[in-house]
Parts: C-alpha cells; sequence; structure tokens
C-alpha cells in the first residue's frame, strides 16, 4: 500500500519528520517495506513556457525552442521531442542541474546548435511508467498552463513528498485506504482523524426516475447503492488529483475514472460506473450467472461465467461481473453524458472463487476478497459525488437507491483488564486500555475488570478478546514489555532419532566424507536413469504432487541414489576431481498410513563416490565403521548380480540380524555414462530407519587380556569362486574358544597359483583369556581350521 | 715387559685416533683386550717372571689396561655422537612440504545452523521433536487458525497430494500434534523440511528448513517470549546483539511479532548485509492464538503459551554472506568444504 505522506496529511495532522514517522507507525504495527522521497532526486528543473519553434539547421528530426524561465532572455533549447509546441508549458531543466537518474545536464551544441538545458518528461523527473498519463508517457511532459515559467517544479508541482509502502497484514484489508492508514497514524501520533467532505451543493430530480436496484442473492451481495449523474462532462483532472493517483501508484487517464480511483484510495470501497443509456428497463439486478452464460468484459474478452459467478444484470441482459469487472457493453466513452454509478459490497468469498475461476483477478476483485465494510457505501459514494460536482464533472441526481437487507453492525466484546496482563505479562491500568481503543475509533464501557469494546465498522478483524489483546500490545509499544524467562525448569534431551543422526553425521564427516541436502521432489523418470526395472514397484509407488514446479519435481523421491547422481555428476562436470558424499533424508512411498491418506515416510542414508581413493572397498569400509559405531556389528555383505543400477559383479546386499539394510555397490557404467561421470561411481543406499531401530549407543568395558597372544598367519590357495567371507566363516565356526581374531592380509593372484585360483592370507589372533597357551594347544586347533577350510572349500595351505 | 706395555698403549693409542666407527673401536678392543689379544696374551705370560718383577710388571699392565679401557669408553662415545649428529643432519627434511592428512568431511551448512540453534534452545530446556514432511491439510491449515481462504492455502503457494494433504508449509503442525499427545507444561522446538510452490532464484527455494518452537504452562507472558527470544538472539550472534519485537498478524498467534536484531555483522551500523539499517529480521513469533490451544485440547484460561517460526537458510545466509539460496541444494563440494 504506497501511503504520500502530502495525502495522508489530509486526514490527520502529521508534523514529525519522515523517519520518526516510519519508526513510530513500524513499532504499532504497520510495517514499511520501502520509503521513496519525490521531487528531491533531481535538481535545476524549473517551469518553462515554449515560445518559439524553429527547424534545427542540419538536422531533420531536432527542432530548435526558445524557452521562457522566468529570466529576461528565453533560452535556447535543442530537443528531439515529438510533442512540444509554441505556448507549452513544460519543465526544463537548466544546465548543471541532474535528472533523477544522476545525469547531469551541461551546456553543449547538438548538430552545431547551442542547447543551453533540456526538456524533461515525467520519467526523467522520477516517475515510473506505469504512472505516466498517456498522453505525455512518450514526450516531454506538457503541464498545466497556469504555473509561472522560471518556478521551481517541485514547488510548481508541490512534488515534494515521501511515498511509504506499507505491507499490509491480510488481516487488516481496512489499511489498504488513506482513511484506514490515518485511523493508525492518528492514533499513533495523537491526533485527530479528518474525515473527507462528502456534502453535495445542489441535486436535481430522484435516481428512482433512473434506476431501480434489485438483490436476488443477498447471500453473496450484502449491499448495492447506486447514485446517477447527468451532464457528465470527461476531461483531464486537475494537476492535484493527478498527482495524488501517480504517488500511489496509479495512472491518471481522465477526471471520471480518477475521481473513482481517488475515492477508492481513500475508502477501499471500489467503485464502478455504467453508461445509464446502455442499461435498459432501467434497472440493475444482482444475480448469479448461470452455467455457460458468456460474457464480455471491459477489456473485449469473451468469457464464459462459472456457474454461481455474481454478475449485474440489467432488465434485459449482463451488464457486469460483480465485484471484478465491468462489461464492454456498459462501458463509459467520450459521448457517456449519464452514468450510474455503483457502489457495492459483494460476499469475499464469492469474489475470490469467481476470479480464481475466471483467471481474472483486477484491483476491485483483489479488495472485495479481502473484505470490505459495508457501511462504507454510502459514504464513499457520497464523497464520489462531491468531487464531481466540486470538479464541475457533472450534476447530482438527488437520493439514491440503496438495499441493504442486513445492516452489519458492530460487535462489542468483553476485555478483561486483568486477562490482558496476565497474557502481556504487563500492568497496565484499565485507563490506559481505554484511552488506547478509543484512539483508534473504538467506544468502550468499563464495568469493573471489563472494558466492553465497540470497534468501528471497517475493523471486521476484531473478534475475541485476545483480537483486543493484540490491540493494547502493539500501540503500548512492545518495546516497552517488560522481559522474562518462563518459570519452572524443564531438562531438554534429543530424540534417540535425533542422537542417531547426530552420530551417523559425526562418523560420516569424520570419515571425510561432506553432507548433501536435496530436494524431496524428483522427476519419475529419475529411477530410469538409474535403472531401476519397471516392476520395482514399492520404488515405484509415488506420491505425487497435484500442482508440482514442473516434471523434474512432480513426485516424492522413494530413494535417494538418483538424486545423489545427480550431484555426483554436477560435481564432476564441474571439474572436482573427487566426491565423497552423503545425505540422509526422508523417501515416501505411497501406501497411507491412516485415515487422512497421509503416505508412509522413511528415511535412508545414501553414500555416493568418485575420485582416486574411491573403490567398493572404501565404500565398504566407510558402512562397516559407521555400522560398527553404531553398535550394528556383524552386518554380511552378499554379491548381488541382478540389480541393474550397480555393476553386476561389484554389488551386495547388506544383511543384519537376517534383515535388508540396503545396497552397496558400483554404479554400472551404462548409469554413469548417463549421469556424464566418465569415472567409477560407488553409492550405497541404506535404511536408514532400521539404523535408527537398532542403533545402540550403550558401551560396557571389556577387562583387558592378561595373558598373552599367539598370532600364526596361513597363507591358502582357493578355487578364485571360493570368497574371502565363506573362507572367513569356515575359520570362525573352528576356531573354538580361543580364536580371537581373523584378518586378511593379503590376497594375490598370478602365474604361481595359477589360472583360476588365488591365494588368502590371513592373521589368526589366539588368545585364552584364563592362562598363556601351549603351542600344542594353539597346533591342535590351527590344524582343525586348516582341516575344516581344506574338506569344505578345498583350500589348500600353502608355504609362506 | 714394561716397555711392551708402554708401546702396546701408545700404538692402541694411535689406532683409536684413527679409528672412525664404534664398529672400529670394538675391533681394537678385541685386539688388545680381546682372549687372545696382546694385553691378554702378556697378563698371561707374566707368570714366567720372578715374584718382585710380577709386582710391578702386573701394576704397571693393570694401569696400562684401566687406561686402555676408558680410552676405549672416551672414544666410543664419542664416535656415537658422531654417529648421530651425523644421521641427524642427514635426516633434514623442507618442513615447508604440505602435511598428509585425510580431511574431515563438513557437515551440510544447513544442518550446521539447525545443530546450532537447537543447541542454544536445548539449553533452554527445549526438548526437540519431529513430525512428518506429508501433513494433513487440517493439522497445516485448520489446526493453526488459517481459515478456509487463507491465501497460503492456494495452489499457488502450497504443494497438494491429495485434497486432504498437502507438503507442510511450516512446522508449526508439529506442534499441534505434541499439543495433542503431551499435556502442558511444554517446551519444544521441531526443526525439519518445509515445502512452498516458489520457482527457485536466488532468495526463493521450494524446499527449505525452518526450526518451530512452542512454549505452553501457566503464566506464560508475552515478556518470557521476547525473554527467551532475546536470549536465543544473544547466544546465537553474540552477547551484545540487541532485538527488536514489531507487531506482525500471523494466523496462529496473537499478539504476533516479526523480530529483528542488530546486525551482527556491523553491530548496528549498517553494512551490506543489514542493507544500510543496522537490523536484521530473524524470526517471526507471537502467543498462541487461544483457537490452536484449543485444538489441542487445551484450557485457554488455565494455560497461555507463545511460539515462534525461523528459516534455517535464511540464518544460514545471513551468518555465511551466502548470496544465493540455490547453493545450499546444488551440493558442489567447492562450496560444501567451506564450512568446515
Amino acid at each position: 500500500m504506497l501511503v504520500s505522506i502530502n495525502w495522508l496529511r489530509d486526514y490527520a495532522e502529521i508534523d514529525v519528520p519522515v523517519e520518526e514517522f516510519c519508526d513510530r507507525m513500524i513499532l504499532s504495527g504497520s510495517n514499511i517495506e520501502t520509503v521513496e522521497p519525490y521531487g528531491t532526486k533531481f535538481s535545476g528543473i524549473v517551469v518553462g513556457k515554449i515560445l518559439r519553434i524553429e527547424k534545427h539547421p542540419d538536422a531533420d528530426r531536432l527542432v530548435v525552442c526558445s524557452v521562457d524561465v522566468g529570466e529576461e532572455e528565453p533560452i535556447q533549447i535543442v530537443t528531439g521531442a515529438k510533442n512540444v509546441f509554441e505556448g507549452a508549458t513544460v519543465p526544463v531543466i537548466r544546465s548543471g542541474g541532474h535528472l533523477a537518474d544522476g545525469t547531469v545536464i551541461k551546456k553543449g551544441k547538438l548538430r552545431g546548435v547551442l542547447s543551453d538545458g533540456m526538456l524533461c518528461s515525467a520519467a526523467e523527473m522520477g516517475y515510473e511508467d506505469k504512472v505516466i498519463n498517456v498522453l505525455i508517457r512518450d514526450g516531454i511532459w506538457i503541464l498545466d498552463d497556469s504555473f509561472v515559467p522560471g518556478t521551481d517544479i517541485s514547488e510548481a508541482l508541490q512534488l515534494r513528498d515521501h511515498v511509504v509502502d506499507f505491507e499490509i497484514t491480510p488481516n487488516r484489508p481496512d489499511c489498504l485506504s488513506m482513511i484506514g492508514m490515518a485511523r493508525e497514524a492518528a492514533a499513533v501520533f495523537g491526533k485527530e482523524l479528518h474525515y473527507p467532505d462528502t456534502s453535495v451543493k445542489e441535486t436535481h430530480g430522484d435516481v428512482k426516475d433512473y434506476v431501480e436496484v434489485e438483490i436476488r442473492r443477498p447471500d453473496l451481495c450484502p449491499r448495492y447503492t447506486a447514485h446517477v449523474i447527468t451532464d457528465i462532462r470527461v476531461e483531464q483532472s486537475p494537476w492535484w488529483l493527478q498527482r495524488c493517483l501517480m504517488h500511489a501508484g496509479m495512472r491518471p487517464i481522465n477526471n471520471i475514472v480518477d475521481i473513482t480511483n481517488f475515492v477508492m484510495m481513500e475508502y477501499g470501497q471500489p467503485i464502478h460506473a455504467f453508461d445509464a443509456t446502455s442499461v435498459s428497463g432501467k434497472k440493475i439486478i444482482v444475480d448469479a450467472a448461470k452455467e455457460g452464460d458468456k460474457f464480455v468484459t471491459l477489456d473485449g474478452t469473451e468469457r464464459v461465467m462459472p456457474e454461481g459467478t455474481l454478475m449485474i444484470n440489467d432488465a434485459e441482459k449482463q451488464i457486469g461481473i460483480a465485484g471484478i469487472m465491468g462489461g464492454l457493453n456498459s462501458e463509459i466513452t467520450e459521448d457517456t453524458k449519464t452514468v450510474i454509478l455503483e457502489v457495492a459490497n459483494f460476499n469475499g468469498d464469492s469474489i475470490r472463487s469467481s476470479s480464481k475461476k475466471l483467471g481474472l483477478r483486477t484491483e476491485a476483485s483483489s479488495r472485495y476478497e479481502k473484505g470490505i465494510d459495508a457501511n462504507l457505501c454510502e459514504e464513499a459514494a457520497e464523497r464520489v459525488c462531491h468531487l464531481i460536482e466540486a470538479l464541475g464533472c457533472g450534476k447530482i441526481v438527488g437520493g439514491r437507491a440503496d438495499v441493504y437487507p442486513q445492516e452489519q453492525k458492530a460487535v462489542p466484546t468483553n476485555v478483561r483488564v486483568s486477562r490482558v496482563n496476565h497474557v502481556l505479562g504487563t500492568d497496565i491500568s484499565g485507563e490506559e486500555m481505554e484511552e488506547i481503543f478509543k484512539s483508534l475509533e473504538m467506544t468502550c464501557v468499563t464495568e469493573g475488570d471489563v472494558i466492553t469494546v465497540t470497534p468501528p465498522t471497517v475493523r471486521q478483524d476484531l473478534e475475541s478478546e485476545v483480537d483486543y489483546i493484540e490491540e493494547v500490545a502493539r500501540m503500548f509499544g512492545y518495546d516497552r514489555l517488560p522481559t522474562s524467562i518462563p518459570q519452572g525448569s524443564s531438562v531438554a534431551r534429543l530424540t534417540h532419532q535425533e542422537e542417531v543422526r547426530t552420530r551417523t553425521r559425526n562418523i560420516l564427516t569424520a570419515l571425510g566424507l561432506d553432507e548433501i541436502l536435496t530436494y524431496s521432489f524428483v522427476n519419475p523418470k529419475s529411477l530410469d536413469k538409474v535403472n531401476v526395472t519397471q516392476t520395482d514397484l514399492s520404488r515405484r509407488n509415488f506420491v505425487r504432487i497435484m500442482n508440482p514446479l514442473g516434471d523434474d519435481s512432480s513426485v516424492m523421491r522413494t530413494m535417494l541414489t538418483p538424486n545423489m547422481m545427480d550431484v555426483l555428476a554436477k560435481n564432476y562436470a564441474k571439474g572436482n576431481k573427487q566426491a565423497e558424499l552423503f545425505e540422509i533424508g526422508r523417501i515416501f512411498n505411497n501406501v497411507p498410513i491412516n485415515c487422512d491418506g497421509q503416505p508412509a515416510e522413511a528415511e535412508d542414508l545414501c553414500i555416493g563416490m568418485y575420485g582416486e581413493e574411491a573403490d567398493f572397498f572404501a565404500l565398504k569400509g566407510v558402512i562397516d565403521e559407521m555400522l560398527s559405531r553404531m553398535g550394528m556389528e556383524g552386518s554380511v555383505y552378499e554379491a548381488e548380480r541382478n540389480l541393474p543400477m550397480y555393476h553386476p559383479g561389484r554389488c551386495a546386499n547388506i544383511i543384519y540380524n537376517g534383515e535388508l539394510l540396503g545396497t552397496v555397490g558400483e554404479i554400472h557404467p551404462d548409469v554413469a555414462e548417463r549421469y556424464g561421470i566418465g569415472v567409477r561411481v560407488y553409492t550405497c543406499e541404506l535404511l536408514f530407519s532400521a539404523v535408527m531401530l537398532h542403533a545402540k549407543s550403550q558401551i560396557i568395558y571389556r577387562p583387558l587380556p592378561k595373558y598373552p597372544a599367539v598370532t600364526r598367519d596361513i597363507s591358502l590357495t582357493t578355487d578364485e569362486n571360493v570368497t574371502v567371507g565363506a573362507l572367513e566363516d569356515v575359520i570362525r565356526e573352528n576356531g573354538g574358544r580361543i580364536l580371537e581374531n581373523v584378518s586378511l592380509f593379503d590376497v594375490y593372484r598370478g602365474k604361481q597359483v595359477g589360472e583360476g585360483k588365488k591365494s588368502v592370507a590371513f592373521a589368526l589372533t589366539y588368545r585364552d583369556a584364563e592362562k598363556t597357551l601351549t603351542d600344542e594347544e594353539v597346533n591342535s586347533v590351527h590344524s582343525r581350521i586348516l582341516n575344516a577350510l581344506n574338506d569344505q572349500l578345498g583350500a589348500v595351505q600353502r608355504d609362506i | 715387559m714394561q716397555k711392551q706395555l708402554i708401546t702396546i698403549l701408545e700404538e692402541t693409542k694411535n689406532q683409536l685416533s684413527e679409528a672412525d666407527s664404534p664398529e672400529a673401536v670394538e675391533e681394537i678392543r678385541v685386539r688388545v683386550l680381546g682372549k687372545k689379544g696382546r694385553l691378554t696374551e702378556i697378563l698371561r705370560s707374566m707368570g714366567g717372571l720372578a715374584a718382585e718383577e710380577r709386582k710391578t710388571v702386573g701394576k704397571k699392565a693393570n694401569e696400562v689396561r684401566a687406561e686402555i679401557e676408558s680410552l676405549l669408553e672416551a672414544r666410543r662415545k664419542e664416535l656415537n655422537l658422531l654417529k648421530k649428529q651425523a644421521q641427524l643432519a642427514a635426516e633434514v627434511i623442507d618442513v615447508t612440504e604440505p602435511g598428509r592428512v585425510r580431511g574431515l568431511g563438513v557437515k551440510h551448512p544447513v544442518t550446521q545452523t539447525i545443530d546450532e540453534m537447537s543447541k542454544v534452545f536445548m539449553n533452554m530446556g527445549f526438548e526437540v521433536v519431529e513430525g512428518p514432511e506429508v501433513e494433513t491439510v487440517f493439522m497445516n491449515f485448520d489446526a493453526l487458525n488459517a481459515g478456509p481462504n487463507h491465501p497460503s492455502r492456494d495452489l499457488t503457494d502450497t504443494f497438494y497430494i491429495t485434497d486432504k494433504t498437502l507438503l507442510r508449509t511450516q512446522t508449526s503442525p508439529v506442534q499441534v500434534r505434541t499439543l495433542l499427545s503431551k499435556e502442558p507444561p511444554l517446551k519444544v522446538i521441531s526443526p525439519g523440511r518445509v515445502f512452498r510452490c516458489d520457482t527457485p532464484d536466488a532468495t526463493h527455494s521450494p524446499v527449505f528448513h525452518q526450526v518451530e518452537g512452542l512454549v505452553v504452562g501457566e503464566g506464560i507472558t508475552m515478556a518470557d517470549l521476547k525473554g527467551t527470544l532475546s536470549e536465543f538472539a544473544r547466544q546465537m550472534f553474540g552477547s551484545g546483539t540487541k532485538t527488536k519485537f514489531r507487531p506482525h498478524h500471523f494466523p496462529f498467534t496473537e499478539p504476533s511479532a516479526e523480530v529483528d536484531v542488530s546486525c551482527f555483522k556491523c553491530g548496528g551500523k549498517g553494512c551490506k548485509v543489514c542493507k544500510g539499517s543496522g537490523w536484521i529480521e530473524i524470526l517471526g513469533c507471537g502467543m498462541v492464538h487461544p483457537n490452536v490451544l484449543k485444538v489441542g485440547g487445551v484450557d485457554t484460561e488455565k494455560y497461555t503459551g507463545f511460539a515462534f517460526g525461523i528459516g534455517v537458510e535464511r540464518i544460514a545466509m545471513l551468518k555465511y554472506e551466502v548470496d544465493d539460496i540455490r547453493l545450499f541444494y546444488e551440493n558442489d563440494e567447492r562450496f560444501l568444504k567451506q564450512f568446515k
């Protein structure tokens, strides 16, 4: 809401500097986005009168003007503007002055002819295109002849002003008006609020003879008033009116339109005018459209009316979409002599719904949507009549048509002084509260602790006691409220889930991985990109977004790997030589978990890496270390050859406690290629929900061994297809009580062991917690292990 | 014989002075004092001497032996020292060569910011609660006092899954769930992801994070709200941080406020970060609307409460001077690595 301070002074005497005005308005709840100074951004611009225009001797497109700037001698200015004429009053910037954008104008020659200054456009004086009258938009600003040459332009046009852009919250539509803002300002600065003059000196005839109003849908139209004005003369508005509109961000058009816009800005009440001659049967009927009705709006577009759209009709036809846009068939034209002025109140929800269905949002509709006080109609209409009479652009017909079936009255609310203080933590007296309410034009009746407050009807946001508590708080000043810390102690701790997440992040970052965060929604095709099969129904059971931003974010992710691949690919493309990343995030599956239809949410952990240090076992090491730190030891890796996302020979399922915890592997080269990654990529996706379920945080100390350990190395030759895991299993099964540890230290393939064979070497540690082991004891177990390896897996011991 | 002894002594001295390693010294010792050493042989051959002479020679021989031993020892020490010095001299390294480390990874800056905020609130006794990201329309809007026509419900603002479910636009629904499942007094924060229909640009992201908080109890006042959030601001942005509470409007709180903090980059003088104003808006808050407490089954006469919501990315952007929110979701290593 753009508020010109100069205009605001018409209603409340604001006598503080603009900085103080802004600070105090902000602290009372009228937040400010920007403050724009007007009339001071340029310098050296005066009123000039063009005395004579001559052709430029050497340039077809330029003319040489002799301009009276209030000095003895006129000055000479060369211009290329098309709209100048002899006798025109225009803004002239003198040499040495600067324009609103900072450009300094210097005396100089244009194609050999001296030019001592420049004629200015409104844009050059800092006005935006959208507020400049179309008559002068593309040329020099042609001013009213009444201005005296040589006068400072800001002085003459009274341009010096500050325009404050207030952020109006949705609960305060009353503030979308000059009077609304003036009411706030008057309360803040302890001033009286002056309402505009609505008096009309002279009327003729009776509205009844021109129009009759009928509301067929009082539920959608609480009030409809019509005034009639005859002898309309459409012309340009006086400068003061144009200036008010321009500073409020609106373009002046002509007197009739400008007056209705001006009054709309004053009261926040939309106003529409019909050409009376095109309203047949002297009737205005407010009724809902039937399905399929077609209607051509002011902008010349034929629209199909959604059923139930509230329409303004005459005796025969539709002439306007209520509260949204008038019809082309009843538009005001240059020939219009008599207008019917509609000042009505429409149901906000109905207007919002129609406007949405029509895809047509106007200044009027957006105001109705937010809610307008039906009691404003009368005053606003009279104000329009007053201005039309005062500006001499029409004659007012006596009386008005006014259908207002159920007058809207303000509802009083009981406000307990004690409750206000209880909520605010203050000790404000009842008298002070009353003063606050009264400053906002509310009436008060006090009985003991209770103040019964009745607000002005424009304040539709005030419904219950708590709303008045807010009024007291904001007018008293939040800065003056005391400060305390809540009473009573409480103990906080992380939830188990958050603790596990934090621990996981700590471990993974300690292992050198960086955390990433990606969007929760993806393109459903991202699954194809990572080779998830069409038959993987759980991954493809998407939670779909009804109104996505686009295909790329149309479904909720069912896994994290595609996002991880995107991030790895981006890093690769940017030339980052290595990346080792992880993400903990939610995944979604379209399985309703309750009657509200909320889908199943789970959490996954995804790890991805490429680069010099990345390989399957580096990734596996990260997973093992993480699981071990979660107290989840003993997970098993089973080779998985059938997941097309991965390299068929380099993929495993991770099994914990007999359950699938996730998969890990080298990304299939085809997939990596699809992502444009030219190196091997390794990823893993774990059910983090399961990790959170199984993670343990308790640590129990084991006594340190008292007796020495014996270490024996074994080197075995086996067939290539015998896995290290299988060998280890046999060793552990046969190691008995005294086998403390098995660790792989070498795998060798080569000529010495022969084709299809490999050599695997382990270090075995034996220890007895109770005594020092003898050679015999170790030998017996060790040879049992060797025999078992040979019997069960055909592994033969090699000489070391 | 005495002459011989003196010769041995002199010769040993000469040899020792030429010996250039502890090993060479040892060889000399063996040659002189070893089982077959020259001095040992002399001592052994003394049996053939007259008693008187044996006494004299014996004494002399022992003196020579003692002297040789001490010479050997001295030379050995000297050579050991030289050897060590030589070794150390040979082992000079260039200390300006880079160190070798497998660097720590980094937590995402958004996570770091959430952790930091959570820590501050946990120190004030707030418990962390979580809830679903796909919420019901009821929990996200109705329960939070957003009327049926509240603009935030528009399809242009909120992502819907069905007409009853949506991607939560705030983490406040978690607070309603908490009110429904726990009795006051309570003090919770709910950090998490939220979603809005915003096309990504430098200041908008369809996915972002919030930390929202709720305190409900007997006698909780707006003064408590001011005190708690001022303390949060001081802990988060420095002990000299000032706060400004401005009236605002949110459906689920009344009275409502927006909070500005004195700029933590320039201390309030005015800079690029605070756009010259000296103040930075960091959060929205207010006293919980009685309608919200009612949905949670709370006796609104007995209990009052306050709530607040903070945008995590916004805080992270201000703190780290990140000028484009999209960087958080692009996850470029060169970006992430800066948040060590």
